[in-house]
């Protein structure tokens, strides 16, 4: 067909169903071209409802959705060229693999023998030639998802849109068809929205991670620069990985500024992107648990670590390739260091003990 | 199998004991089927052997005079004609209005509570008896009723239609009248239970209403349409009380000529086509359950 461009514009996208709270608030959004896509937020904040009404099974009460230039809304599924893989997939339980995946063929008038050539070419594709006469009731849950994943893409749309397609599976079939995913999406060169809640999912398979919270987006960006630099308190608490500090501003001294805290020294953070602090505002900053050192009360600090804070570990859980040791350091928030498992066992700390949580001038990142 | 146990074969559950546990699950529909159906089924059976003295009279035996009877009775043919040409159309127009009216319920009124209320709205009819409401065909299909007033005043006819009412044309609205409902329930039943993502991913597709419906719906009732019809399809071809009064005695059915038979008296050929009529029924009942497995699409 003449468009083959999968490039996505969301302008003031809005949903309301009751008219009058919006389920989705204004939601700017570019995705371009072939990008894998994520959404992710906790329920019910409206990221499902954004997939919807880009499939065309929902239509927003306010804003455009562009797609590949043209504006989509009002427009059919079929006529958006989008494709949907449904949360628990929906195969047609009457019919078998083979009819399930040539459906879309079969609607569209195609001839018997070839949608059936089409249909198996596509079950090989998904590696089910064994089970193309079964129905979906015989099949395991990854097999199902490879049909539900196999029947959206038949119809070589431009956009798949996949609502939490990997919830479905237990956790190690998870991991394996979210390879899986990524692979066909390369293969099909075309662009991908996966809806998600499950962080690990979202920075593992997207270049594009998109973070919202009723209804809004909080934060887009690569998975590392999401992860790594959290806008906001929200984001960093949601994608995890993060301790999150807040306190009021001591004194601002040129490119860093000091935030008040229970240690003498309080603590010192970069400015970074933050245009300007004044004194005795209050500030969130947060800094990674990785990055966070232990050291006993009394030892020198690594070179270059200027913030030490005195903590009582709380609780200890060996997690293989690191041990994740929670602190009391800050009264209301939790604070976790992920201490690499050899340096750990090199002077392992018991529950109670007293040590230092200490970590680089650099490591600390202000929040919005 | 699995090798695990099973909670029913906890160890202090014999066999035995799971094998009375089983019995007394079943033994309240035994109690019922037995009485009220199996014994009264096995006189009628017995009945059909015995030879009569033609006054009512029954002398136990073992005869096959009636089955002759009744089998070489040219007019058994014609009766069984007249009752299959009565189910047929009483299921053709149940089945089209059950399937419509079933679809509206479940695809097209959004919310729930409305459904359920239409859906009782549609058993309204069933609050006042089956004679009351065939009676109430009179007064709109008679001769001077209201559809044969209204048309003689549009002048679209010049003399009353005499088909209205007293008629085969009589007979099957009042069957489908009091049928469709059963046609509803099992369809609205099987429908409700189709996801609606399953619609929503055929939209995806690309499927037309139509398409939906044929390969989606249709496929998916059929256990609904099975057992509409089976009920449908049995009532009609038991009934005679329809046929004789809303044709005004002007058709008969198989039924009927059994009745017939029972006032006077011949209660061995009566019995002798009830017997017929059960086998009849029997083989369309199972040739039903043939092409669609019940018990398995309703555990899907």
């Amino acid at each position: 067909m003449k468009n083959d461009r999968g490039d996505i514009e969301l302008a003031g996208v809005c949903k309301s169903f009751d008219g009058v709270t919006n389920v989705v608030d204004g939601v700017n959004l570019k995705i371009a071209d072939g990008a894998y896509c994520c959404f992710i937020g906790p329920s019910g904040c409206g990221k499902t409802t954004i997939l919807r009404m880009i499939a065309g099974h929902e239509d927003p009460t306010a804003g455009e959705i562009v797609i590949g230039g043209q504006n989509v809304v009002g427009l059919a599924p079929v006529q958006r060229r989008t494709a949907m893989m449904f949360q628990s997939y929906a195969l047609f339980p009457h019919l078998t693999v083979r009819e399930n995946i040539a459906f879309a063929l079969r609607v569209r008038g195609q001839s018997k023998t070839d949608r059936l050539r089409a249909a198996d070419a596509m079950i090989e594709k998904v590696r089910l030639t064994q089970f193309a006469d079964r129905l979906p009731a015989q099949l395991s849950g990854g097999q199902q998802q490879r049909v539900a994943l196999a029947r959206a893409a038949i119809t070589e749309p431009r956009v798949l849109l996949l609502d939490e397609p990997l919830s479905a599976l237990d956790e190690q079939l998870r991991v394996q068809m979210r390879q899986e995913l990524r692979r066909m999406q390369q293969e099909l060169g075309i662009t991908f929205i996966h809806v998600t809640h499950t962080q690990l999912e979202a920075i593992a398979l997207a270049d594009l991670v998109v973070v919202m919270e009723q209804g809004k987006i909080k934060q887009a960006g690569a998975a590392r620069d999401v992860y790594a630099h959290p806008h906001d308190r929200y984001v960093a608490a949601f994608m995890g990985g993060q301790n999150v500090l807040s306190g009021r501003v001591e004194k601002v001294n040129g490119a860093s500024f000091t935030l008040a805290q229970a240690a003498p020294s309080g603590i010192e953070v970069p400015l970074q992107a933050r245009p300007s602090v004044s004194v005795g505002d209050k500030v969130d900053i947060a800094v990674r648990r990785d990055d966070v050192a232990l050291v006993r009360p009394g030892r020198d600090l690594p070179p270059g670590y200027t913030t030490s804070l005195p903590s009582r570990v709380l609780a200890i859980e060996y997690q293989g390739y690191f041990v994740k040791v929670m602190l009391d350091t800050v009264p209301d928030d939790e604070f976790v260091a992920y201490v690499p498992e050899k340096t750990f066992f090199a002077d392992p700390f018991t529950v109670g003990d007293v040590v230092m949580a200490t970590w680089a001038t650099g490591s600390a990142l202000p929040l919005a | 199998m699995q090798p695990s146990p099973s909670p029913s074969s906890s160890p202090n559950s014999s066999p035995a004991r799971a094998n009375l546990a089983g019995w007394l699950y079943v033994s309240p529909l035994v109690l019922v089927l037995v009485p009220f159906f199996v014994a009264p089924i096995l006189v009628v059976l017995a009945a059909s052997f015995f030879a009569t003295d033609g006054f009512g009279g029954l002398t136990p035996g073992f005869t096959l005079t009636s089955y002759v009877e009744v089998l070489h009775s040219a007019l058994t043919l014609k009766l069984y004609l007249a009752t299959i040409k009565f189910t047929v159309l009483t299921w053709v127009f149940t089945l089209i209005i059950g399937f419509f009216v079933a679809y509206f319920l479940v695809f097209h009124v959004r919310n729930q509570l409305l459904a359920i209320g239409l859906f009782l709205l549609c058993t309204v009819p069933f609050w006042t008896s089956n004679i009351i409401r065939m009676i109430s065909w009179i007064p709109l299909l008679g001769k001077e009723g209201l559809i044969n007033q209204a048309l003689l005043a549009m002048g679209v006819i010049h003399q009353p239609l005499e088909v209205l009412l007293f008629s085969d044309l009589a007979v099957v609205i009042a069957y489908v009248h009091q049928l469709t409902i059963f046609m509803i329930v099992p369809i609205f039943n099987s429908m409700a239970r189709i996801d609606k993502k399953l619609i929503e991913a055929a939209i995806d597709a690309g499927a037309s209403r139509f398409d939906i419906m044929r390969l989606i719906v249709v496929p998916m009732s059929k256990s609904g349409i099975a057992l509409g019809t089976i009920f449908v399809v049995s009532i009609v071809m038991g009934d005679f009380f329809v046929v004789k009064v809303m044709s005004g005695g002007g058709s008969a059915s198989v039924v009927s000529a059994f009745y017939e038979d029972v006032g006077v008296l011949q209660y061995p050929t009566a019995a002798a086509s009830a017997v017929l009529l059960t086998l009849v029924l029997v083989a369309i009942v199972s040739l039903i359950l043939r092409t669609v497995d019940i018990r398995q699409e309703i555990a899907r």
